[in-house]
């Protein structure tokens, strides 16, 4: 075929745009990387939403919506580097909801994970009853709003009067959940108890779409699980002690008295492992996080490690 | 043998039109035509008959549906080519803000004129389309016959071999169409090739060699101007003075048309054959022969011909929109110099 | 075909570009600029405490940045098509000029004015810096960087207005542009959006994403305005990714242009 002048050019142009193209997503990553690791990005130069209201120009939704993209992510990042550094997650949703005070999901996600201690979460729960406050002034139909409320007061401060208020002025809300009545009645009485605080987690499991939340409160009842599991174990030993006057050697000593049946395992399938000293510890402490028993002595209740991110490569 | 200057070659355009660009629409049906160096060939037809369409196709403006052109031996799309033509657009406006001078020697530059020759030939072309007094003032302030000079200066800066001039004459005075028909034919000694466009049928038959005449796209007849006017008429045209208010009846007699002109001024046309006849009429009439011409077929009748038979409506038409074209050209220059100066 | 004529001829083009635009007046806006800006810096000067230099920066720069892009915007999309309408295209193309050169021509002559433009505004912003600071500080010199990257957008600007007017009309390729520009701000944010969707739609989001130009990184100025510096690496980045998206532009532009039936 012949060369025309104009095929040359075509060609050539076709080629420049392929690996400019090329070129310009490689920048792009390298920018994206560069930024994620530089302390400059984590500042967060607009804090006033008056000024961002006007600069919005009536597009506050957007800006809203935008802003809470940021704080998700941003939270992933900073959970993904194991920074535990979450200062900028209040503000993010302070302006997030201020922006747009009906963005319900933002409310959630800051009564979740800005209370709870790092590396979980920001450590401030006064910032999370704020903000949650601040959504029931603007959201006072909303149960789910109360929920957070006392889901706050229950886990993180453990103030059971205040979790109960929160809980039965949410349960007297239209659409609400069949378990914040039962929540309400159970904080003043069995507060410290297990089951109350599986259907704490049950509900906020129940509550939220939001895959994040899910796998917190899943990871939670999961604890709750082997806490309780080991709880009971200790009290059977403690039985069999008082019985035969010597610790058990093995689960076997113990089934044969005739307390339990079979070698009892976590809820993830692994034995739990007798100590000679009389007490539990799960297999691998790393494996199941949020539990408070069966860890070896002195040992950190483990925390979750970043989930599975999709890579900035 | 010679190579000619312009070889089209069965040069075909169709455009896409309507919403979904699927409905084809003719703009150029096949068109072959040869033009010789040195000739000035003129392009008949009204307007949207794909003048400017054929035109857009030689300077790689637009691409040709099919077909192709060789201009002066080298395939149309071949930079070289370039070099050597030079092209005046129809109404050109040029760029608002740059003087006269400065404008040529854009493109000068442009066409690759070395820089030491470069001001010499801008000046010079100056003073040759008589702009020599204007050429330091910015180019919105000129006017449309200005406009128009510049146009042509451009065309021929660089000395090309071929110059290529849409509708050269359409919205200028009587003057300024003098001028343009002068350059022409100064072009045309200089041995170069002009292949211009038109409508003014009467420009074209004092400066052409050739003409063709193309409508809806069609070529619908070339030929040397020479030929398409020769007297194939047969009749011939006396003027001379009637003794008196009457011409005489023996010249009627041989089939004489005759008209009074001023005083006893008489035009008789006749058959060329009675020629001898009428003339001893007139000796022994006594009257005095003013002149014996034989009449030829003007252009204009050629070109109505070859747009006949139905077109003959639309190009009254046609001619009255263009009046009211050239008013309004009118109206906007007096306008424009208002505003100009 | 020689290439220092080639380079000549887009060099003759550009220029004539910037002469038009420069006698078209565009560089009034300069006037306006500084009106706004000596305005803003007695104001400050008078009624805020401690941040005057964060004010000035902050609005000088801003003013720079959107001054800058309305002027790209509306001499870019006018570039061809203007050239169209006076048929002046035709006389420029009927010589020894490339179609490609002429695209790419244009693309110098508009970041040339934008660059002179930019320039004198420059020279603004660290007057209005010293009248209210009255000292130069090291930390001005990023200013100087957020400029430069300022700089940068306008040539992603000026050709997307010229890869848009190759093929639309002068309105529409305002809109494309104006809308690219708005959306390039966000892009962080749509590659955030794209990070977490999955399947189809993730690829398509996806692709947007990174087809959009990245302005984000570009936009150092409240960074700037607290004295924060700018890290090397990322001049070094945004230098690159800035040519590069443009090329990728103009070599889009000439694609569509090299094909166009100029009717």
């Amino acid at each position: 075929m012949k060369m025309t002048p104009t095929r040359r050019v075509t060609l050539a142009a076709t080629a420049v745009f392929l690996l400019s193209l090329s070129g310009s997503v490689t920048a792009i990553h390298a920018i994206d990387r560069l930024q994620a690791n530089s302390v400059p990005q984590q500042a967060l130069y607009l804090r006033s939403t008056k000024v961002l209201r006007r600069l919005s120009l009536g597009y506050t939704g957007l800006l809203a919506d935008i802003y809470w993209t940021r704080a998700v992510q941003y939270f992933g990042q900073q959970h993904h580097n194991d920074s535990g550094d979450f200062r900028l997650l209040s503000p993010l949703l302070e302006v997030t909801t201020e922006l747009d005070p009906q963005l319900l999901p933002a409310y959630q996600f800051g009564a979740n994970f800005l209370a709870p201690k790092p590396p979980n979460g920001a450590g401030l729960p006064g910032a999370a009853l704020a903000l949650t406050q601040y959504g029931i002034a603007h959201n006072p139909d909303q149960w789910r709003l109360y929920y957070n409320l006392g889901f706050i007061y229950y886990t993180e401060l453990n103030d059971y009067a205040k979790a109960a208020d929160a809980f039965k002025r949410g349960s007297e809300l239209p659409g609400t959940n069949d378990f914040m009545p039962i929540l309400a009645a159970r904080m003043a009485q069995h507060a410290g108890e297990f089951d109350t605080a599986r259907m704490l987690w049950f509900t906020t499991y129940q509550s939220t779409k939001d895959a994040r939340i899910r796998q917190n409160a899943v990871e939670h009842l999961l604890a709750l699980q082997v806490d309780e599991d080991i709880t009971r174990l200790e009290q059977v030993i403690q039985k069999y002690r008082a019985q035969t006057g010597h610790l058990p050697s093995s689960f076997g000593d113990i089934e044969r008295a005739g307390f339990i049946r079979g070698t009892p395992a976590d809820p993830k399938g692994h034995a739990y492992r007798l100590m000679p000293d009389g007490r539990i510890e799960v297999e691998d402490p790393k494996k199941i996080y949020f539990i408070t028993k069966g860890l070896p002595p002195g040992a950190e209740p483990p925390q979750p490690p970043h989930e599975p991110q999709p890579d900035l490569k | 043998m010679a190579i000619a200057a312009i070889e089209i070659l069965d040069l075909e355009k169709s455009y896409l039109v309507g919403f979904w660009r699927k409905r084809p629409k003719l703009a150029l049906r096949p068109l072959r035509l040869t033009i010789e160096e040195g000739e000035v060939f003129g392009f008949l037809g009204p307007n949207g008959a794909g003048k400017t369409t054929t035109l857009k196709l030689l300077m790689g403006l637009v691409f040709p549906t099919a077909g192709t052109a060789r201009i002066l031996g080298m395939d149309m799309d071949d930079p070289r080519v370039k070099a050597q033509i030079g092209f005046l657009p129809e109404q050109p406006y040029f760029y608002d803000h740059l003087t006269a001078r400065e404008l040529l020697n854009y493109y000068g530059q442009l066409s690759g004129i070395p820089s030491k020759e470069r001001s010499a030939r801008v000046e010079q072309m100056l003073a040759r389309v008589g702009l020599s007094d204007s050429a330091g003032i910015q180019l919105r302030k000129f006017s449309k016959g200005m406009l128009q000079r510049v146009g042509l200066a451009q065309a021929i800066l660089h000395d090309p071999k071929l110059v290529f001039l849409d509708e050269p004459m359409s919205g200028l005075d009587p003057m300024g169409r003098r001028e343009v028909r002068d350059l022409i034919q100064q072009l045309r000694q200089e041995g170069k090739t002009v292949f211009f466009s038109t409508h003014i049928l009467s420009d074209a038959e004092s400066l052409c060699d050739r003409v063709a005449v193309i409508h809806q796209g069609e070529l619908r007849g070339v030929g040397k101007v020479a030929e398409l006017t020769s007297g194939t008429q047969g009749k011939v045209e006396i003027v001379f003075y009637a003794n008196a208010q009457q011409v005489p009846t023996a010249l009627t007699a041989l089939g004489a048309e005759s008209r009074f002109g001023g005083g006893n001024m008489v035009n008789s046309v006749l058959p060329e054959a009675q020629q001898d006849a009428a003339l001893d009429v007139l000796r022994r009439e006594h009257m005095k022969l003013i002149s014996l011409t034989p009449v030829r077929r003007s252009l204009e009748e050629y070109y109505i011909q070859q747009l006949r038979p139905a077109e003959n409506e639309e190009i009254r038409n046609q001619e009255s929109h263009k009046q009211e074209n050239q008013k309004n050209e009118l109206r906007e220059e007096a306008s424009r110099k208002g505003v100009g100066v | 075909m020689n290439s220092n004529v080639t380079g000549a001829r887009i060099g003759y083009i550009a220029f004539n570009t910037f002469r038009e635009a420069v006698r078209d007046r565009v560089l009034y806006n300069l006037i306006a600029f500084a009106l706004l800006l000596s305005g803003a810096a007695i104001l400050v000067g008078e009624i805020s405490i401690d941040i005057e230099r964060l004010v000035v920066v902050n609005l000088g720069l801003t003013a720079v940045s959107l001054f800058g892009v309305v002027i790209a915007i509306f001499i870019g999309i006018g570039l061809v098509s203007k050239e169209i309408d006076k048929r002046t295209l035709y006389t420029v193309l009927s010589r020894p000029v490339r179609r490609w050169e002429f695209v790419v021509g244009k693309f110098f002559g508009l970041t040339g004015t934008l660059v002179v433009n930019t320039f004198f505004m420059a020279l603004g912003v660290f007057l209005a810096l010293v009248y209210v600071a009255h000292k130069f500080e090291p930390m001005d010199v990023w200013v100087l960087a957020a400029l430069y990257f300022i700089v940068l957008q306008f040539f992603i600007v000026c050709a997307l207005a010229l890869f848009f007017s190759s093929f639309s009309t002068p309105l529409m390729s305002a809109i494309f542009t104006f809308a690219l520009f708005v959306i390039g701000n966000l892009s962080e944010d749509l590659r955030g959006f794209a990070r977490v969707t999955s399947g189809l739609g993730g690829a398509v989001a996806t692709a947007i994403a990174y087809m959009v130009p990245n302005f984000s990184a570009l936009n150092v100025i409240s960074q700037v305005a607290h004295g924060d510096p700018v890290p090397g690496r990322l001049i070094l980045y945004n230098t690159a990714y800035a040519l590069l998206y443009s090329a990728m532009a103009i070599s889009g532009a000439v694609l569509i242009f090299q094909r166009r039936n100029l009717k």
